[in-house]
């Protein structure tokens, strides 16, 4: 098998998975959460409306963040437990490589579907409609860049009983430089400006956590195996 | 001299007489800078008298920084060639950086409500700081929730070196987004050059901030050797018996 194949299976593999065992929960979780912040300012009158749309959308932020949180913990946890990580690390192909096509399932199978229903959530929170693609473009690209910066923490932390509060502390130093430029661009979206400048750099900031997360993922998974 | 003190023998003959002679040099160090800084040093024209929490603030946030590096490059060093003394420096440089890093958050969050009458501001420095601070927490907690000693030692390597990625990175967003959303009115990237009459008891006060953590450094490394080998004895008196 080459090296795209087998990356292929672990691709399938995990997507299917990931399927079955609830996209739906990060997504509820998601959308639960973007429905509870605007709470926080009361947006009963339409001034009220107006100043929560000044924040709405960086607000969804917050609730990607803490929904890939939530799908990171149970990433390699799974695989640790059922033995599925010993067979990784014997595989022909590098266990870098598997663990990037786990990555790219992830944000297929969560990543994806939470960036689609930004769309309707930040029409919620009262972000004009033009804004709305450059909004749900801005969350894909901060979910592969939230995955990827939070491989580390994931991995490292694989075999520790309960590890979900060590993930979320050893992920969110990680999670900043994305949180950063995503809600400023999610807001410049929102006041018309121009996002192109805020929109690059989280793009770059994706593509070197989607470089950088699997390599320092696979050399703490491979500890964990050992 | 590295390599030589990759022995934890020669380390503990080498710490026996240069944790003291440390020790000694960061009491004098601070016994000299901190009267310098607090008392004698000017105070400043805009900032009046509370610009003295620099000598404490600074020194503070430089080593906080470098203490970092020290122990990602431990790290780097017992990752790759699996020397057993550079994990234990990494381990036991981790709290001081934290402690550092904590001071100078504390400092600065001081400094601001004297200056600005806040508590807290985003400026790209305190930020940045902070998200160092977590990075320590997240090594300590990562470091203590592995049992197995020498597997807790490398995975935390593996989390130590990445932080090092993310620091400057952090950095960078947040000087972006500073100068991007508040203007550089308050906030100043560089501060006004400083006077030779501030800039010295500030050296002095470096010097003794790595003073301080050379002796501490050194303090906890013993600890955690003689720690080992009182472990391993009772593991081998357990065995006999």
């Amino acid at each position: 098998m080459s090296l795209l194949g087998i990356m292929g299976a672990q691709f399938r593999r995990d997507l299917a998975l990931v399927w079955k065992s609830g996209a739906a929960a990060p997504l509820g979780f998601f959308l639960g959460a973007a429905a509870l912040t605007p709470l926080a300012v009361r947006p009963t009158t339409f001034d009220e409306l107006d100043q929560l749309a000044q924040i709405g959308p960086q607000l969804l932020w917050i609730a990607a963040a803490l929904a890939a949180l939530l799908v990171l913990e149970r990433l390699f946890q799974a695989d640790l437990e059922d033995g599925s990580l010993d067979q990784m690390t014997l595989s022909a192909a590098p266990l870098e490589a598997l663990v990037a096509a786990k990555a790219a399932a992830l944000w297929v199978g969560v990543g994806l579907p939470i960036a689609l229903a930004g769309a309707p959530a930040a029409l919620a929170l009262q972000a004009p409609p033009a804004a709305i693609p450059a909004i749900a473009t801005g969350l894909a690209v901060g979910m592969a860049a939230f995955i990827g910066a939070g491989l580390v923490g994931a991995a490292a932390a694989a075999s520790v009983k309960r590890g979900g509060v060590l993930i979320a502390l050893l992920a969110l130093p990680f999670f900043a430089p994305p949180f950063i430029f995503g809600a400023a661009a999610a807001r410049a979206a929102v006041l018309g400006d121009p996002f192109g400048e805020a929109f690059a750099l989280l793009c770059g900031i994706a593509l070197a956590a989607a470089a950088i997360g699997p390599v320092a993922a696979a050399a703490a998974l491979r500890l964990q195996a050992e | 001299m590295i390599t030589a003190l990759a022995n934890p023998h020669r380390f503990l003959a080498f710490a026996r007489w240069a944790m003291p002679a440390a020790t000694v040099a960061a009491v004098l160090l601070f016994a000299i800078g901190l009267p310098w800084g607090l008392f004698y040093a000017p105070a400043e024209r805009l900032q009046g008298e509370s610009v003295r929490i620099i000598y404490i603030h600074v020194p503070a946030a430089w080593w906080a920084l470098g203490v970092y590096v020290f122990m990602a490059g431990a790290c780097f060093v017992g990752f790759v060639w699996r020397h057993a003394i550079a994990d234990v420096a990494a381990k036991a440089a981790a709290p001081i950086g934290a402690v550092y890093a904590g001071l100078c958050l504390a400092t600065g969050s001081l400094w601001a409500e004297a200056t600005w009458e806040r508590w807290w501001v985003w400026d790209a420095r305190l930020t940045s700081m902070l998200i160092l601070f977590l990075t320590y927490l997240g090594y300590l907690a990562l470091h203590a929730a592995i049992e197995d000693e020498e597997r807790a030692a490398r995975i935390a390597g593996v989390f130590c070196m990445a932080g090092l990625i993310n620091v400057p990175i952090v950095h960078f967003s947040v000087d972006w987004w500073t100068t991007q959303h508040q203007g550089a009115s308050v906030f100043r990237a560089d501060g006004p050059s400083i006077d030779p009459s501030m800039l010295w008891p500030l050296l002095v006060m470096a010097l003794a901030y790595a003073a301080a953590f050379a002796a501490l450094l050194m303090a906890n490394m013993q600890a955690e050797i003689h720690r080992r080998r009182v472990e391993a004895a009772a593991a081998r008196r357990l065995r006999a018996a």
